[in-house]
Order: structure tokens, then C-alpha cells, then sequence
């Protein structure tokens, strides 16, 4: 079974050269610290700048410099700043080659929820209705099941949507999935995690087929 | 050159009265223009709706009228920070829209670009899209959003001059641009207000045209979410 580190880990090895990136808040954020350096990739943050670099020295914190989680970053050589409707636009446009974002529940069609809970937490989506409503490759990054030990790999999602039919891809700490034709896909397993693990905990219907390789991270 | 100055926060806000629509730029509180806010809630303007991307903390920023309850409803697209925003929220005092952030951002650029709506696919499937149009183009479904109508923006820029063209520094810009002449009034304030000249023409963001007020800030405390550092 994998930590939050190896999901991002994992995720990172879908990272390619020439990649434009967006990360969401949490899991998503740590994936930077794992892509290759022998490839040229930038990050976006939907605040506006793409060529985020890291966590700046104390010396260096800016107030004026910062990610979509609010926390102080730096730029790196070649970075760039622009204003919130051209970030949605390059976002929109369709120009950043991948997302990837958490979730509290994807559907097996492709549906994902990850902005509200009725009644229990109204926080906002921020910009991920824009990032899910436009991205052609998408990657969730979450936990298999939430904390009550129920799956968020489901038949269909409970909670209000953030966008339909839409997640490509999806690294738990379980298993790497992926959606094909309205069902779960099983492509890879965590270490030590058996298929029948992976099966147990998820609720939608999922594809499995062949040996199921465990993951090389 | 027309000169846009005024000589302080008290003549910027001039007209400003209860009830009103007010645009704020800022991320979280990056960019926020903390002059005028605190005048806003020096004057007490009450009933106002604010369109914001976030609602400011507690004790800083939009959570300052919020606190005193001088916001009657946000538009926002994230509001997570702010544990009185959520209490009014849920008590039903405060009234919330709560939409996507890249539709916030293209609401206030089509109302400073004279675009009366457009279509987004953000959102669409979900109760944002409830009540909108929709509409397919190439096969895939859009909701029909419209521009935002404000009697005045609030703006915070780092450089500007007596024209009112303005520079903005790393990801303080964030809404600013977008909502510079997307209101009835523009008012931009500054932290450093210089004499036309002094800004290279070539290295404007936003020309003096979509601004109808500029003001050097008295201060500025840029207070920090979340300071993260390495060693």
C-alpha cells in the first residue's frame, strides 16, 4: 500500500517532457517533488504563473508570490505571471497538457465530486470545474476510500458534481485505474496489494483482465 | 495626460453607499486592496454584495465586513479560509454564489471588454448549470454565462502614475487586471504612485483608459497565508 509520497511518486512517472502542469491542492502538490530532472516540465498555478519553482529560502519569501494553495513559492528561469482570466483561458484553451487533482468520490463514466458536502463543508471549487471542464488528460490523485473506510471508486458519485464524464486516470493507494467504457479499468497494483484487495475496496464496476502488474515506483 | 489622482483613500471612495456592488482584486490575501477595504469598513457601507475570488481570514481582508456584517452576499469562487464566512453561510445571514473560478475571472473580462455573455464548459452537468442555457458547440455542451454588472471596482496595483496605467508584480495580479473598467468606477490603489514618464509605455498591464481613480496606499501590511519555506 502506498502513503500520500508514493501516490505522488507514482503520478510523477506520468509526467512528460514538454509538459505543461497543473496541480491541485494536497496530494497533487507533492508530485513536483518527484518528476524526473532530466525532463523540461513547468508547473501553472491558476493564481498566474507558469514556471513555478520551489518553497522560496526565508529570506526570500515574497507576499507577492504565491500558489493556488496560498502558500509562498518561488519562479524559476523562464517563469512568466499573468492575470486570472488568462490563466482560465491557457486552463480553458486547453494549452496545459495535464491536470491533476484530488477527490472525494470518481464515478466508473468519468464523473468526479471533490467541492462539497451538504450541509458539512462548503468551501467552493475554486478553479476545478474550469480544469475538469476542459483538460483532456486528467489524473485523480486520492485515498481508495474515504476515512470511514468506504470506497470513492463508486457506480455513480453521491455528493454534487465538479464535472462529467471527464477523469482519465486514477492513482490510489491501492491501484493505478483508468475508465473504459463506463467502468473501472485495473492497470497496476500497489506493492503488496492484491487484486482481491483492490476489488473489495471498490464499489464501481471494474475491469480486470490478465495478470495485474504491481507498480514499479 | 489626464490626471485619474485623488489624494486619499477618502476622496477614492467618494459615492460609495450601502447596497452597492463592489468587484475586489486579490487572491487569498495577495493583491487585495487592503487601503480601501479598511475604509469600507471605517464608513460602515452596509448591504453590499462583493464579487471576490475568496473572502479574505478572520481578522484580514473581506473577513473585516464580515465580521462587522457589512456584506449581504459574495460571489466567490473559494471561500475555505474563513471560518465567520462559513457560519454566516450556514446560518443563512450571508447570501453566497459560489462559482467556478475561471468563469469569476471571464465574468469580470467580459464586462470590461463590453461582451454582454459567453459560453464555458465549466460547469456544465453540475448545479452551477442549473437554470443556464445550454448550448453544444463541436459536439461538446456549454453553459451560457453572463458579464458581471458593479458600481466600482477595487484595485490593487504596485506601480502606477497620475494617468492611471498600472503595473502589477508576481501573482498580486491575479483579478486585478480583469477587473480594471469592469465596474462603473474603477478605483486603483498603488504603492508607489509616480509621474507620467517614469512607467515604460512597453511594460504597462493596463492602460490609464479603464481607470477612473488612483491613490498611493497609506500602508501596506501584505499578510501571508501559508508561509512555506525550505532550508
Amino acid at each position: 500500500m502506498l502513503d500520500k509520497n508514493g501516490i505522488a511518486k507514482r503520478i510523477a512517472k506520468e509526467v512528460q517532457d514538454g509538459f505543461y502542469v497543473n496541480l491541485g491542492i494536497g496530494i497533487p502538490t507533492l508530485v513536483a517533488n518527484y518528476v524526473r530532472n532530466d525532463i523540461e516540465v513547468e508547473f501553472q498555478s491558476e493564481n498566474g504563473i507558469l514556471g513555478m519553482g520551489p518553497f522560496p529560502k526565508e529570506e526570500d519569501v515574497d507576499a507577492d508570490l504565491i500558489n493556488a494553495g496560498k502558500q509562498t513559492i518561488t519562479a524559476l528561469p523562464g517563469a512568466s505571471f499573468f492575470d486570472s482570466a488568462l490563466s482560465f483561458g491557457m486552463i480553458r484553451g486547453q494549452h496545459v497538457d495535464l491536470t491533476i487533482l484530488g477527490a472525494m468520490e470518481v464515478a466508473q463514466n468519468g464523473n468526479i465530486a471533490n467541492w462539497k458536502i451538504p450541509g458539512k463543508m462548503v468551501k467552493g471549487m475554486g478553479g476545478a470545474m474550469d480544469l475538469v471542464g476542459s483538460a483532456k488528460n486528467i489524473i485523480v490523485a486520492m485515498m481508495h476510500t474515504n476515512k470511514a473506510g468506504q470506497s470513492k471508486l463508486l457506480k455513480s458519485c453521491s455528493l454534487p458534481l465538479t464535472g462529467v464524464e471527464c477523469v482519465t486516470k486514477i492513482v490510489t493507494n491501492l491501484a493505478v485505474l483508468d475508465i473504459d467504457k463506463g467502468q473501472f479499468r485495473l492497470l497496476e497494483r500497489a506493492p503488496g496489494v492484491s487484486v482481491e484487495d483492490i476489488q473489495k475496496a471498490t464499489e464501481g464496476d471494474l475491469i480486470v483482465e490478465g495478470d495485474i502488474p504491481e507498480m514499479k515506483i | 495626460m489626464i490626471n485619474k489622482t485623488v489624494n486619499n483613500v477618502t476622496e477614492a471612495l467618494e459615492g460609495v453607499h450601502d447596497g452597492m456592488t463592489f468587484m475586489l482584486g486579490g487572491f487569498g490575501l495577495s493583491g487585495i486592496p487592503e487601503n480601501s477595504i479598511q475604509e469600507l469598513v471605517k464608513r460602515n457601507i452596509k448591504d453590499v454584495t462583493c464579487i471576490s475570488n475568496n473572502a479574505g481570514v478572520d481578522d484580514f481582508g473581506l473577513g473585516l465586513l464580515l465580521k462587522k456584517q457589512q456584506i449581504k452576499k459574495m460571489i466567490s469562487s473559494y471561500v475555505g479560509e474563513n471560518a465567520e464566512f462559513e457560519r454566516q453561510m450556514l446560518s443563512g445571514e450571508l447570501e453566497v454564489d459560489l462559482i467556478p473560478q475561471g468563469t469569476l475571472a471571464e465574468r469580470c473580462r467580459a464586462a470590461q471588454n463590453g461582451i454582454p455573455a459567453f459560453y464555458t464548459p465549466a460547469g456544465y452537468g453540475t448545479e452551477v448549470a442549473e437554470g443556464k442555457e445550454v448550448r453544444e458547440f463541436d459536439g461538446k455542451p456549454h453553459i451560457m454565462e453572463t458579464a458581471f454588472k458593479a458600481d466600482f471596482a477595487f484595485i490593487k496595483a504596485w506601480k502606477g502614475d497620475e494617468a492611471g496605467n498600472l503595473i502589477f508584480k508576481g501573482t498580486a495580479r491575479n483579478f486585478n487586471p480583469v477587473m480594471c473598467g469592469a465596474a462603473k468606477i474603477t478605483v486603483v490603489e498603488v504603492e508607489e504612485l509616480v509621474k507620467p514618464g517614469e512607467l515604460d509605455p512597453n511594460f504597462v498591464h493596463i492602460p490609464g483608459v479603464f481607470v477612473q481613480r488612483i491613490f498611493q496606499g497609506e500602508k501596506y501590511e501584505k499578510r501571508i497565508e501559508q508561509r512555506t519555506t525550505r532550508a
